[in-house]
């Protein structure tokens, strides 16, 4: 179990939320929730701010709505051949938020605020795991 | 408790600086705020020495960097809110002799991003998101901002013609100040025709990567009283922070809280409103960043930041004029430096001392400092 697939790029592989990464290889997209106070977190948290936390895994439907997006024209060296690609920022149905990228089938002329999308788990070359808002 | 004053700034030119190490442009920018307070090295007590240490070859540079100055034994060490560092370095300078532990100070902050590559910078860049959740996504600074520049866009009907303004505003006073990187005024056409980097932000809504050194020197009432004529009251000190991540922010992702935050506080320790301004050195990392600071400092209505610099409402003359130095986008933003690099301006203007660009009758200087993606942000407060 590793947390080292996760995203296009790694940069942390140790973490207390590595069965997140083996749920999105088996298509789920997960947040936590604490059962004390019950805030729910995506992305998912090992702890709760309230510390008196009592956190559990729950499935997150995926259905979203835009609220912000770029087209990014000069990537980090590690991105460099991926350019020009979109990231954009959704509003789970169930309230949590999500930083993702927009797939390449989306056009920036079909982008808009407000428009449904679907957080979709994928896998790339390499087996790396991501996800990616599509049209529902 | 002491008042604290700034008896002394100095600053490089800003821009590419391939002919001097770190050390190097520390102490130039040193020299020349010792001679400005017109004191000796003997007297500084303590040195903050400020910087995002992530752009350094050298690690742990204030070691270095204190040696270089001359400043051992006194203590030193390294601050660092990557674009805010020297403002809070600022923060920390105040502390020390308001406690009553030390009477003069300096703060020292210096970044030399010209020897990483563009691309360099951007991955480090990246990596000031959360490396967990967003870099792992290709993410960057005009990247986050530019998100924030579409939601703003979106809510307020903010305008690529209305960001493009700031940029011909800054690179316009820019040419008036003879440390800044960039000395050609721009017109709105070029703005608007230049490449895009992160949609909606353009070449020029971007600033440059850039190296240089600010130096303030603070001193004690009493100190300050014994080597000036004039000095610069520390007033006001405000200071914040907003989640890292924007996934755990306000949804409307049009206004950066930490500022909203910040300068409550000094609005408040200094006892004046946003109108007792009299000119404003704002964080213009990009052009959207100038317009939502005019919002969240309170110089305009929320969601008139584009309509507000469209108007001319910031120029020398206008309401408040904003960055009347060339700002980040024009002065260029050597990371660390550009707190301090901001204190220096308004000490300038507000000794009288700013030349072509001198706001007349300056009493109250606004700096604002904004670090990363908007997760800290130190606002200050000087008086004449």
């Amino acid at each position: 179990m590793s947390f080292g697939k996760f995203g296009k790029v790694s940069y942390v592989s140790e973490t207390k939320l590595q069965k997140f990464e083996q749920d999105l290889e088996a298509g789920k997209i997960m947040g936590t929730r604490c059962k004390t106070c019950g805030k729910l977190y995506f992305p998912p948290r090992a702890d709760c701010t309230c510390l008196k936390g009592n956190i559990e895994w729950v499935e997150l439907t995926g259905n979203c709505r835009l609220l912000t997006y770029s087209t990014l024209f000069f990537a980090p060296a590690s991105f460099r051949y991926e350019v020009p690609y979109m990231l954009a920022v959704a509003q789970f149905d169930e309230g949590p938020t999500v930083l993702a990228p927009l797939s390449k089938d989306i056009t920036e002329d079909e982008v808009k605020s407000g428009m449904s999308l679907k957080l979709i788990p994928m896998e790339l070359a390499g087996g790396r795991v991501i996800y990616e808002l599509r049209k529902p | 408790m002491s008042k604290v004053a700034v008896i002394g700034v100095g600053q490089t030119k800003f821009g590419g600086r391939p002919d001097a190490s770190i050390k190097e442009i520390a102490f130039e920018a040193f020299k020349e705020a010792v001679d400005d307070a017109q004191i000796s090295v003997d007297d500084i007590q303590a040195s903050i020495i400020c910087s995002a240490t992530h752009y350094d070859k050298q690690r742990t540079p204030a070691g270095v960097i204190a040696e270089y100055l001359g400043l051992n034994p006194q203590p030193t060490f390294n601050v660092e809110a990557v674009c805010a560092s020297s403002g809070v370095g600022l923060r920390i300078g105040w502390s020390f002799i308001s406690s009553g532990l030390h009477d003069v100070v300096a703060v020292v902050g210096f970044q030399k991003m010209t020897e990483l590559s563009s691309a360099e910078v951007q991955e480090v860049m990246g990596r000031s998101g959360d490396v967990m959740w967003e870099s792992p996504f290709g993410t960057t600074m005009p990247g986050y901002f530019a998100l924030y520049a579409r939601a703003h866009m979106q809510t307020y009907g903010t305008t690529p013609e209305q960001l493009a303004k700031v940029a011909v505003k800054n690179h316009y006073y820019a040419t008036k100040n003879p440390k800044a990187m960039f000395q050609k005024e721009i017109t709105l056409d070029e703005v608007l025709n230049s490449r895009m980097i992160a949609s909606p932000l353009k070449r020029y809504d971007c600033c440059s990567n850039s190296d240089g050194a600010a130096c303030l020197i603070l001193a004690k009432e009493e100190f300050a009283r014994k080597v000036t004529d004039n000095p610069v009251w520390v007033a006001g000190l405000g200071l914040a922070s907003s989640p890292m991540t924007l996934t755990s922010r306000d949804t409307a992702l049009n206004s950066f809280t930490c500022t909203a935050k910040a300068a409550k506080e000094a609005y408040h320790m200094a006892g004046v409103t946003p109108s007792d301004i009299d000119l404003a050195e704002v964080h213009d990392c990009f052009t959207i960043t100038e317009i939502i600071n005019y919002e969240d400092l309170g110089f305009c209505e929320r969601g008139k930041g584009g309509s507000f610099a469209a108007d001319g409402h910031t120029y020398l003359g206008g309401k408040i004029p904003v960055n009347i130095d060339g700002g980040l986008l024009a002065k260029g933003h050597p990371v660390g430096a550009t707190g301090a690099s901001q204190i220096r301006t308004l000490v300038k203007q507000l000794r009288g001392e700013a030349g072509e660009t001198q706001v007349k009758d300056a009493k109250i200087g606004l700096a604002h400092n904004l670090g990363g993606i908007g997760m800290y942000c130190a606002v200050t407060i000087l008086k004449a």
